[in-house]
């Protein structure tokens, strides 16, 4: 009871703080619907317009991926700033546990630019909004969110640790998106990075999504999708308690 | 003269060292020079999964485009970490000579997005085997030199900004879109709707980019020497609006006190 208690609450203070912040509605709304529009432009200039809700579904997914990592890379990096880390850490329950609600806080935020992504394409381009599977989608939905905010947390673990986590954000933007095919076919991707993209759960995320909503096998990637959460969660409470323990043997824990 | 020069070369090298001052040269990399060669290999991607152009188009566009990341993130810094170092105040009050403050603090900011925009290019051509005619490299190094300092000029716009507006961050990233979209470096000037491609006229990169795809298709200097200078004269009006937009909102915030918390 505790547990989900803390879950609960920190996970809407931590939605109404990111609703405040004009970086994460930047990151949630605009950058997916420019990165939207540059791929229904390409998409429609190569003569592929059929391919628009795919284009639609593939940005709404980055947005999803770029504020769980910002999200995930800012999380530990506020909490130094603001000096309530080691408050955190001193705090009775895991410090996996108390960071899990902000991540997938961070995550859920990203919905919006699926929704922002997907309206932008129907209102501006007109773009049919026919799903398959709509049970199916509505249920791959939240399934994708909570995997991409378990992944934020085995990110987020690394970063007690690292104090350039912002810089590394930067980083992993681009390659994830690349890595997983969320505006195009890993197929065009050299075949050594195949195996990268199995690993990552918005590869299968985008695929459950893909198929509900243009048809196609929903409960496979779905079931990956919720195993790799599964993973991620077990990995970041071993992470987190193994470089909180290191953070605090080496007193680098509110180093900025 | 002497104060002057002093200020411009001095000053902004100092600007820039403070800018990196914590970063290390692993950073640098990481924060500039991979960000630019993923985004290019994203795009060169998206191109062939649409079919809308050639590798070499997103090759040459994309590595172009690299140079308005330091540019307009470096030169928005030139106020934000001011006032984040609580010196704003400082510098607004002191006598310096402003054209000297910041066009100093915009000449490393055009050395490192040529730096950026050349990794970017060298390792983009390596990666996607797109072959540069070599009597292009003298053509697309002066392209480069031109766009970056075209980037700096909406930089220096950027950086008078953020003396009304404290999300600078914002700013920049918001500026970063414009010219994803709007450059002609992603999606061809003629595909997109008519009032996209007349803005585009006015934004830096936007000729840069044309000038490098055309000497990497194998132009001759000659035909690319008009772009080449569209691109300056576009870089020249932002420099000066962007000093002018300086004055204007420095005097503004003295006015309204209202320099730490715009």
């Amino acid at each position: 009871v505790t547990a989900v208690r803390i879950i609960w609450t920190s996970f809407v203070i931590n939605l109404k703080m990111l609703g405040t912040s004009s970086f994460f509605l930047l990151m949630s709304t605009v950058q997916p619907v420019i990165f939207a529009s540059i791929a229904f432009f390409m998409y429609r200039t190569g003569n592929r317009a059929g391919t628009l809700l795919y284009a639609s579904l593939g940005a709404g997914m980055m947005g999803v991926w770029s504020t769980t990592l910002f999200g995930s890379g800012g999380m530990i990096q506020w909490q130094r700033w603001q000096g309530t880390l080691e408050l955190g850490v001193g705090a009775p329950p895991t410090l996996a546990l108390l960071y899990l609600p902000f991540s997938l806080a961070n995550a859920f935020t990203g919905m919006y630019a699926l929704a922002a992504t997907v309206l932008w394409g129907r209102i501006v381009f007109g773009v049919p909004l026919r799903f398959a599977h709509p049970w199916l989608f509505l249920l791959s939905l939240p399934a994708v969110v909570v995997a991409l905010g378990m992944m934020g947390l085995v990110l987020a673990s690394t970063f007690v640790l690292y104090r350039y986590a912002n810089a590394l954000a930067n980083l992993l933007e681009y390659p994830v998106w690349i890595a997983c095919g969320l505006v195009f076919s890993t197929s065009l991707l050299p075949s050594w990075t195949h195996p990268i993209s199995w690993i990552l759960p918005p590869y299968w995320g985008i695929l459950a999504l893909r198929h509900a909503a243009l048809g196609g096998a929903v409960w496979a990637p779905l079931g990956m999708v919720v195993a790799l959460a599964a993973v991620s969660l077990a990995i970041s409470f071993a992470t987190f308690g193994w470089f909180e323990h290191l953070a605090r043997a080496r007193a680098t824990l509110s180093l900025t | 003269v002497r104060a002057f020069v002093r200020l411009l070369f001095v000053g902004g090298y100092l600007s820039y060292r403070a800018l990196f001052g914590w970063l290390n040269p692993y950073m640098y990399l990481g924060t500039l020079v991979v960000p630019s060669l993923t985004q290019l290999a994203f795009f060169v991607y998206l191109g062939r999964a649409a079919h809308v152009a050639s590798d070499a188009y997103y090759v040459a566009g994309n590595a172009l485009l690299a140079a308005a990341l330091p540019g307009l993130f470096g030169m928005a810094q030139a106020i934000a970490g001011e006032r984040y170092e609580n010196t704003l105040a400082l510098l607004i009050a002191s006598p310096a000579n402003r054209i000297a403050v910041f066009v100093g603090r915009s000449v490393p900011g055009t050395v490192n997005g040529m730096f950026v925009s050349v990794c970017t290019l060298a390792l983009g051509t390596l990666l996607f085997h797109v072959h540069l005619p070599l009597r292009a490299l003298p053509g697309l190094a002066l392209a480069i030199a031109v766009t970056s300092f075209a980037c700096v000029g909406l930089g220096l716009l950027n950086a008078a900004l953020g003396l009304r507006w404290r999300e600078t961050a914002i700013l920049s990233n918001l500026l970063l879109f414009v010219l994803l979209m709007f450059a002609g470096v992603n999606v061809p000037l003629d595909r997109l709707p008519g009032w996209m491609s007349t803005l585009a006229q006015g934004l830096p990169v936007t000729h840069g980019a044309k000038a490098a795809r055309a000497l990497a298709g194998g132009e001759a200097f000659t035909g690319a020497f008009g772009l080449i200078a569209a691109e300056a004269l576009v870089g020249t009006l932002y420099v000066v609006v962007g000093l002018v937009a300086i004055r204007v909102f420095e005097r503004e915030a003295q006015r309204g006190a209202t320099l730490e918390v715009a």
